[in-house]
């Protein structure tokens, strides 16, 4: 079996534990949307008492707010293992996974396709389709791949945050919860434009975890809105690269850390 | 050429030492001191295909430092090791495939699945072609008696049967080794000698060569033709049980029940190990006294109503052998 589909006989297999517990996961999911809802009705009561965020309108927040949400439910659903990393190592769980002929990386992704995420995709639906209808987008057969590949792209960079947060336990053994701060804190700060914020900030969410590639530069191209950053048409059609980029040096990163793991054996 | 050769492998492991007190916390991070412990200090020994070898060790000797580095679990610091032909950390994923490894502590099963399922993922985990798994799952079930615990998620069993699924699961891909690292620790003695059952027919019956390491010297009584003996990190003795026995000590035990109730024995040929009751049981060198001549002087001072002659148990053995190799 390949292992694209023995990634699917995992998530199968998940998937049912979860389905299991009917009630809970309703429950869960549709707490996960009440909460982010209240989350969003916020900063809708933000734009009414003020009308607009330095020329930013409610609905080109409600863009980019939709987009990150939809993409970090995503990527957190799919990267739970990794997520969790830090209680499957002290577990010694990690062992298990070294004497079974399939790569760490493959064997970690299907642990978990963390189904309640789904509460919290569904609300960033909810206000990114209402975003693009209040705005006048004129789509486009590139405009529509553009958004699909930022989606991708965000996912990606997302799991490459987990995947760092996780190969760091090989050395402490604990999860740190510093790395929140770009997990959590990443996605809060990309739920508003980039270019709210002071220079050295957006410079890190461009260069160091591009986090603005995610939602921020490719939004600004499918709306075809004047970008206060300047940034050049053609970087922003290529910013999905970036996350895909920074899963790849990741996962690099993953590999140096089971090596210092075999060899120290903690 | 054996089919695992093992040679000077060293393992070196470097541990902070934690300081006392909160100045010793706050030190520690900043500057670290590092003591090296050698978990393995240049072993080396070889095994053909088909043996079935006892590996054993008191807690922190590097047993389970051996096992890991023989199932590419951990990289050694230095040394050669290969298993059929294959360096096992230097291509984890095929090396892997082709064995079977049991730690006692924990399983290999999901949690939550139920016993057949964990089997049908290994299967696809492993690649093991549809047909193969079928004959090796049903022959496994009816030799471990599975039936009836194929449908129980793996946390509703007793450990003796998780024991056996795990055993079941590791040879699913029928693989030439098998590493077992305690497989008995905690179970009851029935299953106890089920496993023990199990593991001594696959290795007779199938030619698997198994390693077998364990704190239960009956484990090793009951299986095993040759006793490797490793302590701080290095191999204190290879060979069958029975050279281990005639190296370290050529002492044999008499007990002998009483039918006084308080009779002493007085024979300077013998030292006495313990007394219960009537019972007396007692040590001595059968190249000083035959055993013959021995019994025959103790039947004619004393009423006896039953004695047997016996070797001193494995543990005494090892444990004379530690306190050789240290002192």
């Amino acid at each position: 079996m390949n292992a694209i589909a023995l990634y699917f006989r995992y998530i199968g297999l998940s998937l049912r534990g979860q389905i299991q517990y009917r009630a809970s996961f309703i429950m869960q999911s549709l707490g996960h949307l009440l909460v982010t809802a209240i989350e969003f009705l916020g900063i809708w009561a933000l734009f009414h008492r003020f009308g607009n965020l330095r020329g930013w309108k409610l609905a080109e927040v409600g863009m980019l707010y939709g987009l990150i949400s939809m993409i970090f439910a995503t990527a957190d659903a799919l990267a739970k293992g990794f997520d969790m990393f830090g209680d499957i190592v002290k577990a010694g769980d990690f062992d298990r996974l070294l004497v079974r002929p399939r790569s760490t990386v493959l064997q970690l992704l299907g642990q978990e396709l963390t189904l309640k995420r789904v509460g919290r995709f569904l609300q960033g639906l909810i206000v990114f389709v209402w975003a693009i209808v209040s705005l006048p987008i004129d789509w486009t057969f590139a405009k529509v791949s553009l958004l699909l590949a930022a989606f991708v792209g965000g996912v990606c960079l997302f799991m490459g945050i987990v995947v760092i947060q996780a190969t760091i336990t090989f050395w402490t053994t604990e999860t740190l919860e510093m790395m929140n701060a770009f997990t959590y804190g990443g996605e809060a700060a990309s739920e508003y434009p980039l270019a709210i914020y002071r220079g050295w900030f957006r410079k890190f969410f461009l260069l160091i975890v591009p986090l603005g590639c995610a939602n921020y530069l490719p939004a600004i191209a499918i709306m075809g809105r004047p970008d206060p950053l300047h940034t050049p048409q053609v970087v922003q059609w290529l910013s999905p690269l970036a996350g895909v980029v920074f899963l790849t040096i990741a996962l690099q990163f993953w590999k140096i850390g089971v090596r210092h793991y075999t060899s120290t054996g903690s | 050429m054996g089919q695992i050769v093992v040679e000077n492998l060293a393992k070196a492991f470097h541990i902070a030492e934690r300081q006392a007190g909160l100045l010793g916390a706050i030190r520690g991070v900043v500057a670290r001191k590092h003591r090296e412990v050698r978990a393995l200090d240049g072993v080396s020994f070889s095994l053909e295909a088909g043996e079935l070898v006892g590996y054993i060790g008191p807690n922190g000797a590097g047993k389970s430092t051996t096992v890991k580095i023989l199932s590419g679990i951990l990289v050694p610091s230095a040394g050669r090791c290969e298993v059929i032909g294959r360096t096992p950390w230097k291509n984890r994923i095929e090396h892997v495939a082709h064995i079977g490894v049991v730690f006692g502590q924990r399983t290999q099963l999901w949690w939550d699945l139920p016993v057949i399922e964990s089997f049908e993922l290994l299967r696809d985990i492993y690649r093991v072609p549809q047909s193969d798994y079928i004959k090796h799952r049903d022959e496994l079930i009816a030799l471990l008696d599975l039936e009836k615990l194929l449908d129980s998620p793996v946390r509703q069993l007793s450990l003796g049967q998780r024991m056996r699924c795990d055993l079941a699961a590791s040879l699913l891909h029928a693989p030439p080794i098998l590493f077992l690292d305690e497989p008995t620790i905690g179970l009851d003695a029935v299953s106890k000698l089920a496993v023990r059952d199990f593991v001594k027919r696959l290795n007779r019956e199938r030619g698997v060569t198994v390693i077998l390491t364990t704190h239960d010297m009956d484990d090793i009584e009951a299986l095993c033709t040759r006793v490797i003996v490793i302590g701080d990190g290095k191999i204190l003795s290879d060979g069958t049980l029975a050279d281990l026995r005639n190296r370290v000590t050529r002492e044999r035990w008499l007990t002998v029940d009483l039918a006084e109730a308080n009779g002493a024995i007085d024979d300077p040929d013998v030292t006495l190990i313990r007394r219960e009751g009537q019972r007396v049981c007692m040590s001595f060198d059968p190249q000083r006294i035959s055993p013959a001549a021995l019994i025959g002087r103790i039947t004619q001072k004393h009423a006896v109503h039953d004695l047997f002659v016996e070797n001193p148990p494995i543990e005494t053995i090892i444990a004379k052998l530690y306190a050789e190799g240290r002192g």
